[in-house]
This record gives structure tokens, sequence and C-alpha cells, in this order.
């Protein structure tokens, strides 16, 4: 008797929890296909030809956000350019060189922290660091973001490095290779993919970062050519998207770079898990 | 004549002492044979004979090791050197990522030589060496993890023999292979006696009997006994030899 009606109750509880788990996935599926589907359908048709290859105009009152396109480049490119030696060197240091254990595991710590940080700190101290001497540009945002991301590119790569098999190292040094030459030849090949996703989560925040950029590289939307555009002020696509959004109430505008970012973000996602999917397969081998 | 002196030597992993006064000479181009249980301190102290335990942090070592003269833990001592002329063939075969001939070319490349006619000629002697060039001739560029356990094994051989080391020491070379693979690399060292001095640990009281020369019986960080392999097996002179080898425990 106890037993029958103690398992009917069990019964009972489990088609419910099920049922519970079954909303909450229906749930998250329908507002990702609703947000995508609402993004791209307010911004595909109003993505022209003519938009993504001029610059605003006022005598003709028409938008066009090529430059945002070109400082979204810029700024990427400068990015990566600064952190990924900076990043990588500091993960190579940490994993391989440092004897003091304490210590990498303070400045692993205070990594996995920093990566935590709301970015419109990183904006309100890169204001303050960059663009108080060198003045608001594309460069200020820069640094900015390589301090942002700085963290990300250490994990990954350090992450990687420690799984490198032990074996190569030791095989290399026994055949009288130095620490340098070991690292090099036997121990960063092996953590290629670990740099690469890096790069790749790292070009996904970029896109992605409006805050930071907000205080330090500015709104513009002048075309210039990639020397010129890091020295100037700038707004990336994330950026304009605000300004457009919330200053001029340019919506379809708005929408238009809504859905290009969306798109690239899926691709972003798509090229990572590639990577991962690529080294694993190698790896295995 | 004996190329490496050991004398007093006492090696702790932090508080744990892991060898304990050991007194040894190695033999030139003689097969010399580690034995002892588990954890006695084998693979410890063929490492501290190319310095490889330098490697691994709060590693205190005391007492004299001299290689050919020279004490090898002197400032003077350029470990990168030291390893050169004495090499290390690993428990686990352990071939880089790379291809067979970048494998083999790897330890020259490391020592300056960048010749390709000089690089070829290494390689391929030092795959006929390792009794391997029949086999992967024709496949030198393909990558050498795409080989058998046994042919990764002769390929690390050929690997360290590239540099043209005077000692060779193996660290239970055959203990990950298949029966087959194991006697290709029995043969294999026994030929290679006539150039090199050869130190291996074994885990198998056959294969130290078949292969070599002078065997040395560890047990828990001591050196027990050393002396010519039929001796220590016929006639043991202490009785812990004598239980150990004739498996009465270990
Ligand atoms: N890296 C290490 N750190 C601390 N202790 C170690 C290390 N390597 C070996 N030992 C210890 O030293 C002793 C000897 O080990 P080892 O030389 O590997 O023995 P064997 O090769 O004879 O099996 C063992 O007690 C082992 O636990
Ligand atoms: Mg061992």
């Amino acid at each position: 008797m106890l037993n029958k009606s103690l398992s009917k109750k069990r019964k009972g509880f489990e088609v419910l929890m099920k049922a519970l788990m079954l909303l909450s996935v229906g749930l998250t599926v329908a507002l990702v296909l609703f947000l995508l589907i609402y993004v791209l359908g307010q911004g595909v048709p109003n993505i022209t030809w003519e938009l993504l290859s001029t610059k605003p105009s006022y005598l003709t009152e028409r938008i066009g956000i090529l430059p945002d396109i070109l400082n979204t480049v810029y700024i990427v490119l400068a990015t990566l350019l600064i952190v990924l030696p900076l990043g990588v060197g500091a993960a190579i240091y940490l994993t391989e060189y440092a004897s003091n254990n304490k210590l990498v595991g303070i400045i692993e710590y205070a990594a996995e922290t920093l990566s935590g940080i709301p970015s419109i700190i990183y904006g309100l101290v890169g204001m303050l660091l960059f663009s108080n001497s060198m003045g608001t540009c594309l460069m200020a945002g820069a640094l900015t973001l390589v301090i942002m991301n700085l963290p990300t590119i250490m994990r990954t790569t350090q992450e990687s490095l420690k799984t490198v098999p032990q074996s190569y190292r030791e095989g290399a040094f026994g055949l009288g290779a130095g620490k340098w030459r070991v690292v090099r030849t036997v121990v960063l090949p092996g953590c290629v993919d670990g740099v690469i996703t890096g790069c790749i989560l790292s070009v996904g925040r970029i896109l992605g970062e409006s805050a930071a950029l907000l205080f330090t590289a500015g709104f513009a939307h002048a075309v210039n050519g990639i020397i010129d555009g890091l020295a100037a002020p700038g707004a990336t696509l994330t950026v304009a998207l605000y300004v457009y959004a919330k200053e001029q109430g340019e919506f379809g505008v708005a929408f238009a770079i809504a859905a290009i970012l969306m798109v690239l973000t899926v691709l972003i996602n798509f090229a990572a898990a590639l990577v991962q999917k690529h080294f694993a397969k190698r790896r295995s081998l | 004549m004996s190329i490496i002196f050991v004398k007093d030597m006492c090696l702790w992993y932090g508080d744990h002492q892991a060898l304990k006064n050991v007194n040894i000479e190695i033999p030139e181009k003689s097969i010399t044979a580690f034995i002892g249980p588990s954890g006695c301190g084998k693979s410890t102290f063929l490492k501290t004979l190319n310095r490889m335990n330098d490697l691994i942090p709060g590693v205190k070592i005391t007492g004299d090791i001299c290689y050919e003269g020279t004490d090898i833990f002197s400032k003077e001592v350029d470990v990168n050197n030291l390893r050169k002329e004495i090499g290390m063939v690993f428990q686990k075969p352990n071939p880089f990522p790379m291809s067979i001939y970048d494998n083999v070319a790897y330890g020259p490349r490391t020592h300056g030589i960048t010749n390709r006619v000089q690089l070829d000629e290494i390689v391929e002697r030092a795959l006929r060496d390792a009794a391997i060039w029949d086999e992967v001739k024709d496949r030198l560029k393909k990558n050498a993890l795409g080989m058998s356990g046994g042919q990764q094994q002769r390929l690390c051989i050929a690997r360290a023999l590239a540099v043209e080391p005077k000692v060779l020491l193996m660290d239970e070379p055959t203990s990950a292979l298949d029966p087959i693979s194991t006697s290709r690399i029995e043969e294999l060292v026994m030929e290679l006696k006539e150039k090199y001095t050869i130190v291996m640990v074994t885990h198998n009281m056959q294969q130290a009997v078949r292969v070599s020369d002078y065997t040395a019986f560890f047990l828990l960080g001591e050196l027990v006994e050393f002396g010519k392999t039929d001796d220590v097996f016929s006639q043991p002179r202490e009785k812990r030899t004598e239980d150990y080898i004739t498996g009465r425990f270990g």
C-alpha cells in the first residue's frame, strides 16, 4: 500500500519535472529564434549596397556605414596585433619558465577576475590612461581592448600549453636542446589551436564591445586609411548602432547593423567550433 | 675502462630520499642493466646521469658523478652538451608530432647542422643504425605518429643516435612494446654496444640476462649489488639479490 502510493507520487513528480524542463528548453529555443528572426527581419531589408559602401552625408541626408565597417576592421587588427604577442608571451612565461607556483597562481586568479569586470570600467580606465594623453581615437580604444582581452588570450594559450605532452619536452631536452628551442619547436606548435581560439573569442568580444569604446574611441564616421584611422576618433559598428538608434532615431540603419553583427557572431562561433574540432582530430592521431 | 664514475651519490625529492650512497663505475662499450622492484630509484638514477632531473623542481643531489673525467655538476659543464654526449630513450616512445625525417634531424639541427646534404647523411645513418631504415626510407616525410609503437621506439633510438652520443640511457625501452618489437630492440641494443656505452633499466630479468654484460641491482634507493651479469645471476654475493632474482619479492 504504502509503496504503491509512494511510487505513484514519485512518478507524478518525475512527469512534472520533465514537463518543466521541456518548457524551459522550449522557451530558450523560442527566444533565440524570435531574436534572430526579428532582428534579421527588421535589418536585412535595410541592408543595401549603398549603405555598405558610402559614408553618411549631411547634404543628401543619406546614411552609409562604410566608415564604421573600416573602423571595426582597424580596431580588431590593431588590438590583435598588440594583444597577441603580449598574451602569448605571458602564457609561455607562466607555464614554461616561471618557477614560483604561488605567484603563477595569483596571476592566473587575477586574470580570471579581470575577465569578469564590467567593460564600462575598462572604458573609464582607458579614458584616463590613453584618451587623456593621446586624444580620443581608435588607437586609444584598441589599447583599452588590449587590456580587456589580454586575460582571454593568456588563459586560452596557457590551457593549450598545458595539453602539450610533457614527453615531448623531455624528448627535446634529452637531445640537448635549450629551453627556448624546446619552446619554439615543440611546445608552441602544439598550442596554435589555443592561440587561434583565443583570437576568435577576442574578435567576438571586440565586435560586441560598446561601453569601453564610447569613452575612448569616439563616434566619428570618417573614411580613413588604417594609419590615419587609428589616430582619429571613430565609431565601430556596435558604437554606430548605439548612436544611430539612441541619438538619431535611425532604427532602420540600427537594425541593419544589428543584423550584420548577428551574422558575424554566428560565423565567429562557427569558426571557433571548427578550429576546436580540427585540432581535436589532429591531437587524437 | 669505465666512462662514468659515481661516488657517494644521494638524491632527494623534497624530503623524500630516493637514492642512498650510490657508488658505481659504468664500463665503456658494454651494456649495463639496472634491475630492481619498481620505485627503487632506477629511473631516478638513470636520469641523474645526464641531468634530466634538473627539470624537476625540488631535487637535491649530493656526491660526485664524473663523465670522462669531468664532474657533470661543475659550473663549466654545459648541460645541453652533456645531454648530447649522453643521450636518452624513454619508456614510452615519444616521437615529436612531425615527420620521420624531422624527428631524426631534430638533434643535429639543435646542435647547429643546417646543411641539407649533411643532414640527409646523418638521418640515413641513424635510421640504419637503429635498424629501421628499410621500413621508413620511402616515407621519411610522413608524420612519425602514424608508425607502430615498436617502430616509434626504434625511431626514438635513431633520433638519439643522430647526435652521436657516446652513452645511451634507456629507461625500460621495451616495456610498452609487444614481444616481437621487444626482441628486435634487444638485438639492436646488442649491436649498438660495438659503438656506444648502453645503460638500460629493465623490469624483466630474462631481458637483463639475455642482453646485458653487467647488472646493477637496486633496492629501496640503494645499489645492493653490481657485477658481471653472469656472476650476479649465478652466484649473487648478497642475500637480498638472491631473494629478488629467485622471485621471492618484487
Ligand atoms: N618527480 C618525482 N617527485 C617526487 N618523487 C618522485 C619523483 N619521481 C620518482 N619519485 C619517487 O622516487 C622513488 C624512485 O622512483 P623511480 O626512480 O621512478 O623508481 P623506478 O624507476 O625504480 O621504478 C619512488 O619512491 C618515487 O615515488
Ligand atoms: Mg622507472
